[in-house]
This record gives C-alpha cells, sequence and structure tokens, in this order.
C-alpha cells in the first residue's frame, strides 16, 4: 500500500467516524450493505475509467453506454424474450465494440481522446432515447431471468453481488495493472509514449486495449445498474456517472496526465466518495449540496496532496543540498 | 528611444559610418566559461564595429553557441567582461542584451505559427489602446510593421499567418522582429541551414542591406562558401579557445578549414579484436528529409563504423529508418544477407537492431520509472512468467547490468530522473545489452557526457562490436568520430559523400571537408 492508499483510508475512516458520531445510523448492517451495493455498482467502471487515463487518456461516455446499453438489454430480455445467457454477452460486447471503436479513432487516427469519448457521450445518449422514443421501459412482470436478477441484485451472506464482482473485478484488474507485462506496458506508454515505442512496446494496441477494457466494464456495469433502477429513463439514466468514476480515480491518486495510478486508490476513491453522499443523507444536508460536498472534497484533497507531495521534494532537496555543503566544509576549515 | 528606421540618421548624428574599420561597439573580452568536466570557452576576444558583418565558424561543440549565450545574456560568464559602448559589464542579463540592440535569428526559428507576421514580431509589446481593456491597437500594429517588411523587401503582407510562410520567409520575420528591437547587432545561427539556394542569395542580401544601414551581423555556419560570400572577417573557435581570424583578404577555403581542425585525435583508438564480417547492408534508402538522394552504407559486423556529418545532413534520419520509426521511402536493408523491412521499433527490435537515441531523455528513457523497470522495459516477456512479470527476474537482470556497465545509483529502484546523464545513458544501453543485439545505432552516444562516462562508454562499444555486433556510431564530435571510429563515413545533404577506411586517412581534414562538401580532393 502506498501513502496515497493509506492517506485515502485515513480520510475514510475519520468521514465514517464524524458520521457515525452524529448518527450511529451509518454502521447500522441496512446502510452499510447499501453502500456497499453503491460501491459495487460505480468502483467496476471507475476501474475501467481509471485505466484509461492511467494511458493519459480519458473516457466521457460510460453514462450515456448505461443508458443505450441498458434499454437494449431490458428491450432484448423482455419484449425480444431473448434467454439472458444469450442477452449478457450482447451487453458486454456492445460496451467492448464501443471501447474498440474509441480505441481505434484515438490510435489511428490520432483523435484527443476528450473529443472522441464526447461525441460517444452525445450520440449513446441519443441513440438510447431514439431506441426508447424517449419513453421509460422496464423489466416490469417479464420473467425467466431469475437467475440473472438474483446474479445481479442478490446477495449471499447479506453481502451485495455487485460488491462481489467489485471485489472480483479490483483483484484481477490489479493483477493485470500491477503485476502483468500488459499493465507496466499500460504505465510505460502514459509516462513516455515515445520512449515506450522506442522499446518496441505496441503502443498503439495498448492504448487501445485500454478503451476496450473500459467499454467492457462499462457493459457489464450497465447489467448491474440496469438491476439495481429496475426502469430506465433513457434521458437521464447514468447521467454524469462518468464523472463518478473520473472523480474516483483522481481522487485515488490518478495524474490525469497518465502513468500514475493504482487499482486500490481508484477502489478507495469509489468509496471515499459514496462515504460522502451517505453523509450528505444521514446528517440531513439539503440533497441538492451532493454535488458541492463531493466537488469540495475533491478538490481539497487534491490540493492537499500535491501541497505535501511538493513539500516532500522540497525537504529532499534541502537535504541532499546539506550533505553535500557538509561533505565540503571540513575541507575548508 | 529611437526607432529602427532612423538607424542611418544616428550615425550621422554620431559623425561616424558604419563598416569595418569603425570602432567596435561591442566587445567580449577574455570569456571565460566552464561547465562540470567541460572548458566551454577560454579567454575569448571578440569585438563588432557598426555595420560589420563578422563569420563565426568552428566545428560542432567548439563553443560557439555558448559565446553567443553569453551575449544574449542567458550564460554568466566565469572570467572576463563585456563592454558596450564603453560601458563594462562583467555578464549580461537578457534585458540588458536587448537594452544593447543585440537580436537573435535562431536555427529554431522561436514563432507563433497561429499568429500573423505583426503579431509575431511585436509579441509581448502590443501596441495598446482602451487604457485598464489594454486592448490591442490593430491600426498602429500594422503601420508599424510595414516599414520594418519593405526595408527588407519581403514578398508577403504583415496580416499573412506565419503558417502560410517558409521557412526563409520566417526567418525574415525574425530579422524584422529584431530590427522593431533597433537592433545594431543581429546574431544568426546557421540562418541558411533549411534554405534553397536561390533563398540564401536572397538572405545574403538582406544581410549586405543591414550592412549598409549600418546594423552589424554575426554570422554562424558551416558552409564556408557563404561566409567568403558575405563576412568582413572571419573568427574561428576552436575547442573553446580563438582558433584564428581571418580578415576580408586572407578568407580562403583552405585557410579556413586550417583553423578548424586541431590536435592529433587517435589517440583514444582501440584496434578490433576479430575480423569485421558482413553486417547490415544499406542500398538506395531515401528517406523524407531528401527524398531525392539515396543512402549506400554498410556495417560490419565486428565493427564500430563512425557516422560523421553536420546537424540536417540526415543521419538521424537514416538511424529512424533503420530503428523502424519512419519507414524509408525506397531501398533495401539486409541483415546478414536476409532483406529486412522494419516497420515498427518493435519489428526492428526483433530483428536485434537496437537505436540509442539522441535524446535519451524523450525517447530512451521513462524518467519517472526506476532503473530495474527501464533496463527491463524492452524484453519484459523474458522477465514474466505466464505474463506475470517476476520481480525477482527483472531485479536480478538490473543488478547484473548495473555492475557490467557500472552505474552509479543507490539502487536499481532509483528513480532514472535523479541519475547524472552519463548514468542515465548507461541505463539505456543496460537496456540494449541485457538482450541480444546484432546491429546497435548509437547517435550522439556522449552528448552532454562527463568525461570519465564517455571513456567509459567507449569501452562498451568496443566490447560490443569484438562480441560479433555491427555498430553504427553517429555523432557530431570530431574527437569520438576520429578517436573511436574502424571505419569514417560521412553524410552530406542526404547522401554519403565519403567513406573513410583508412585509420591514415583519418584527419579532421578529410572529415570536416567531406561534410561540407567541398570541391576540394575526394578523400579515398
Amino acid at each position: 500500500m502506498q501513502k496515497k492508499d493509506l492517506g485515502l483510508l485515513v480520510l475514510i475512516l475519520v468521514v465514517g467516524a464524524i458520521t457515525t458520531a452524529l448518527n450511529p445510523v451509518f454502521l447500522s448492517p441496512v446502510n452499510l450493505g447499501n453502500m456497499a451495493n453503491l460501491v459495487g455498482l460505480f468502483g467496476i467502471f471507475s476501474i475501467g475509467i481509471g485505466v484509461v487515463i492511467i494511458t493519459g487518456g480519458i473516457d466521457l461516455s460510460v453514462g450515456s453506454m448505461f443508458a443505450l446499453i441498458g434499454v437494449v438489454f431490458i428491450d432484448l430480455m423482455t419484449n425480444q424474450g431473448m434467454a439472458w445467457q444469450l442477452v449478457l454477452p450482447v451487453a458486454i460486447g456492445l460496451g467492448v465494440a464501443f471501447g474498440i471503436i474509441h480505441g481505434v479513432l484515438v490510435t489511428r487516427f490520432n483523435m484527443q481522446p476528450f473529443v472522441v469519448t464526447l461525441c460517444g457521450l452525445l450520440i449513446y445518449r441519443g441513440a438510447a432515447r431514439y431506441y426508447m422514443a424517449d419513453a421509460t421501459i422496464g423489466f416490469g412482470y417479464a420473467g425467466g431471468f431469475d437467475t440473472l436478477e438474483w446474479l445481479a441484485s442478490g446477495r449471499s451472506f447479506g453481502v451485495p453481488h455487485t460488491f462481489i464482482a467489485f471485489v472480483v473485478v479490483a483483484i484481477v484488474m490489479g493483477i493485470v495493472l500491477h503485476r502483468s507485462v500488459f499493465g507496466r506496458y499500460l504505465f510505460a506508454v502514459g509516462k513516455n509514449e515515445e520512449a515506450a515505442r522506442y522499446s518496441g512496446i505496441p503502443t498503439s494496441l495498448v492504448i487501445a486495449s485500454a478503451y476496450v477494457i473500459s467499454g467492457a466494464l462499462a457493459g457489464l456495469a450497465a447489467v448491474f445498474l440496469a438491476f439495481y433502477t429496475y426502469s430506465i429513463q433513457p434521458s437521464a439514466h447514468g447521467n454524469f456517472y462518468e464523472l463518478y468514476g473520473i472523480a474516483a480515480a483522481v481522487l485515488g491518486g490518478c495524474s490525469l496526465r497518465g502513468g500514475e495510478g493504482s487499482i486500490l486508490g481508484i477502489a478507495l476513491g469509489t468509496v471515499l466518495l459514496q462515504v460522502l453522499q451517505n453523509l450528505v443523507n444521514l446528517l440531513g444536508i439539503p440533497t441538492s449540496l451532493n454535488f458541492a460536498v463531493m466537488g469540495t472534497v475533491i478538490l481539497l484533497g487534491v490540493l492537499t496532496d500535491q501541497q505535501l507531495q511538493r513539500r516532500r521534494a522540497r525537504l529532499l532537496a534541502v537535504k541532499a543540498h546539506q550533505a553535500k555543503t557538509a561533505s565540503v566544509q571540513p575541507a575548508r576549515a | 528611444m529611437n526607432h529602427g528606421v532612423n538607424a542611418g540618421a544616428t550615425d550621422d548624428v554620431n559623425g561616424e559610418r558604419g563598416g569595418p574599420g569603425a570602432a567596435p561597439f561591442l566587445g567580449l573580452v577574455r570569456i571565460g566559461k566552464t561547465y562540470p568536466g567541460v572548458t566551454a570557452l577560454a579567454d575569448v576576444g571578440l569585438e563588432v564595429a557598426r555595420g560589420e558583418v563578422v563569420g563565426l565558424i568552428g566545428e560542432n561543440g567548439a563553443g560557439k553557441s555558448t559565446l553567443m549565450k553569453v551575449l544574449g545574456g542567458v550564460v554568466a560568464p566565469d572570467s572576463g567582461h563585456i563592454e558596450i559602448d564603453g560601458m563594462v559589464h562583467q555578464a549580461l542579463t537578457v534585458p540588458q542584451s536587448l537594452a544593447a540592440g543585440i537580436a537573435f535569428v535562431h536555427q529554431e526559428l522561436n514563432l507563433f505559427e497561429n499568429l500573423d507576421v505583426a503579431a509575431n514580431i511585436f509579441i509581448g509589446r502590443e501596441p495598446r489602446w482602451g487604457g485598464p481593456l489594454r486592448l490591442i491597437d490593430r491600426q498602429v500594429l500594422y503601420e508599424r510593421t510595414r516599414p520594418l517588411l519593405q526595408r527588407l523587401k519581403v514578398d508577403f503582407d504583415a496580416r499573412t499567418p506565419v503558417a502560410a510562410l517558409s521557412i526563409a520567409q520566417r526567418q525574415m520575420v525574425e530579422i524584422a522582429k529584431a530590427l522593431s528591437l533597433d537592433a545594431r547587432l543581429i546574431i544568426m545561427d546557421e540562418p541558411t541551414s533549411s534554405l534553397t539556394v536561390s533563398e540564401t542569395e536572397r538572405l545574403l542580401d538582406v544581410i549586405a542591406e543591414l550592412k549598409a544601414q549600418g546594423v552589424a551581423v554575426i554570422y554562424i555556419t558551416h558552409r564556408l562558401n557563404e561566409v567568403k560570400d558575405c563576412a568582413d572577417r572571419v573568427v574561428c573557435l576552436r575547442d573553446g579557445v580563438v582558433a584564428g581570424a581571418l580578415t576580408h583578404d586572407e578568407i580562403a577555403h583552405a585557410a579556413m578549414i586550417r583553423l578548424m581542425i586541431g590536435r592529433d585525435l587517435k589517440a583514444l583508438y582501440t584496434p578490433p579484436g576479430c575480423q569485421p564480417a558482413t553486417g547490415l547492408e544499406v542500398q538506395g534508402l531515401r528517406t523524407i528529409l531528401f527524398p531525392d538522394r539515396a543512402v549506400d552504407l554498410e556495417i560490419r559486423r565486428g565493427e564500430i563504423l563512425g557516422l560523421a556529418g553536420l546537424i540536417g545532413s540526415g543521419r538521424t534520419e537514416l538511424a529512424r529508418a533503420l530503428f523502424g520509426i519512419d519507414p524509408p521511402l525506397a531501398g533495401t536493408i539486409r541483415l546478414d544477407g536476409a532483406p529486412i523491412t522494419p516497420a515498427t521499433p518493435r519489428q526492428a527490435i526483433a530483428r536485434g537492431i537496437y537505436l540509442v537515441p539522441e535524446d535519451r531523455k524523450r525517447s530512451g528513457l521513462v524518467l519517472e520509472f526506476p532503473v530495474r523497470v527501464n533496463v527491463t522495459l524492452a524484453d519484459l516477456k523474458s522477465h514474466a512468467k505466464a505474463w506475470l512479470i517476476s520481480g525477482s527476474r527483472e531485479a536480478e537482470t538490473a543488478e547484473r547490468q548495473k555492475a557490467r556497465l557500472n552505474i552509479r545509483t543507490p539502487s536499481v529502484d532509483t528513480e532514472v530522473v535523479t541519475l547524472s546523464g552519463g548514468n542515465q545513458q548507461k541505463v539505456v544501453l543496460a537496456k540494449w545489452l541485457a538482450m541480444r543485439p546484432s546491429v546497435v545505432v548509437f547517435d550522439e552516444p556522449t552528448r552532454g557526457i562527463d568525461v570519465g562516462a564517455k571513456s567509459e562508454i567507449y569501452a562498451i562499444l568496443r566490447q560490443l562490436a569484438d562480441a560479433g555486433v555491427a555498430i553504427l556510431m553517429i555523432s557530431s564530435d570530431m574527437e569520438e568520430v576520429i578517436g573511436v571510429s574502424d571505419r569514417i563515413a560521412v553524410m552530406h545533404e542526404g547522401r554519403i559523400s565519403g567513406i573513410l577506411d583508412n585509420r591514415d586517412s583519418f584527419t579532421e581534414t578529410n572529415v570536416l571537408e567531406l561534410a561540407v562538401n567541398s570541391p576540394a580532393r575526394t578523400a579515398a
């Protein structure tokens, strides 16, 4: 665990302790279970966005993907009567397909990730609304997917399955990012693409893969989210969710310049965001202030982190200078 | 403050006339500057009079740039002083240099392509109106720009976007900017390196006009013919000292070459330990920079082939083509007799062709990563089991390379950015040496590296060659080219202008003559 992650953990515990002191409901099993459910939902796609950010890119399209993949998913199962074993791969496959398109546009056509995924955000949202003619779609009384519903929104031993899925994704992606050759390539490409290319790393492939991972995880999260809301209003479903993901990644130590970040950090960032939301709810703060609280905490968090880093660097420089002068002075005396 | 247009009038007031023979208004006296391990300048003196054109010549690294940086106020000399209009300065600051009327026309032009000509000339000094609103007075801006452009007789307008201008035209914008600053001295660093013949002639005409208007010019170039055409006087630097000066009548090709060359550089050499064998053969290779020139070259296994030539002669482009960064337009490359077409660095590396790039910080290393990660970056798969990196294998390789190349770092987990230039370069070498090289291209292997690390790197080059690797060493350092190479190829404007096979023919004269492609005898 890095110092950064430790600091984040401490912050989560402090915020949690304050909330508990003011409203003991915070630690009740029901509240913790709900929070775990939300952490799972948001954590899965935040990891995907984090991977893209580590390559120096950004993925703004995730929230709109939830709407488009979500309506297609529900429509295929309830209205078209397709088996969930078929529809689930279709949902994730759609996310992968979008990721491939983003990746190709960014690497092959040299477009800026912000522009590509911003257009994705607009296009998928528009497509979802057109697909449903702006009508809300729900699972209603359709049946035949009880297993999937249990998998997506059920609990085992009181732990929401979303959270279990998130932990599994986090562990797998943690190994991929921090232990595998591909992960090393991701960080190298994010930090210095030219040096990576000069070392024989297939940089385009690596960058495109990051968008595919983000798309795949968004497809998976879309399914969980559909069962969480149970009905989808195409114009509002998943709005701003990409910003939660970016916020979690930034809080978790990802630099938007690329090459920095960790899965643990992103996970802790997600947890902190949910704890803050919970705090707003439990302490009776008007929910309209929700975003404002979140924004303030992210701002202060990143600011503090950078100031601390600068101070550390300055201390190191001073120490090095002292060591140098100390070794020179005896000679003069 | 008088405006540039009045330069002639000022002359009348002072009652002095421009041109050679006039009293110097600017003098550098006994300037010295040392960097760790290098004496850049020692006891250098230079005087400039109004309306005088001084040619400044010397090899790459002779100290020309440092001397000009002293004039520009960017580098403070360790000793000596600078006299301007009788005032003595220990060192100049940038504003002092500007106030003295010293202006630069840089090799890499410093213009904003997204702005128009007038905006570029008056950047940071825009005429304003509207008081606290600080709006740009566009009318005055263009009115002030027009006479400057007229003075240079250019064929573009004050409103032309710089992006639409050729390099030669951009240079004129820089000169106009210098004139707008009331420049009395314009320093031109390799101004013709990317100009065509007619553009060069035009520039020489402009220099003559500037001279007539009383503006002095220091003209830095490798192209001796141009010096002959425009300079009143030539000063030659060599290894940081003034090697000599030539008056107008003495300026001749042979005399300049004689001044530029110096000592015996063969002492560094260690002979190869094995017979050279066929390695990399390049035939008819054309690159983007010189699409109409073809390169033929053979780099044998077991030898160090030095590649000399001036900056911009196409050497780096050749290296990039071999390494698959910019695939060549035409031509064949053979490795051990078999044709290869590296289209990406990845493919080149798979063939055992490695590049130690010129800019190690940008292309050779991921500076924020530890030594260990940089050393294994190109060969991660050998340090992994089933796609998972084995930390112990990585550390083992890094430690082995650290010992083998004598990389001075507290630990292999230290970030590369904290190491000295020489040790950073060794990390780049360690990356490739940990693998199985067939051909290694070194682009300026010892640039910015202290003397001790230099000789270590030369020793590594020789070890590699003796192990049967073909080595191409691109270098602008004459000492290095002559002292380390088994053979020397010289490039001039996109083609090999000559190859020196015999160490007896390794002289600075021979290399330089091929590099500037003088009409003199071609070396064997």
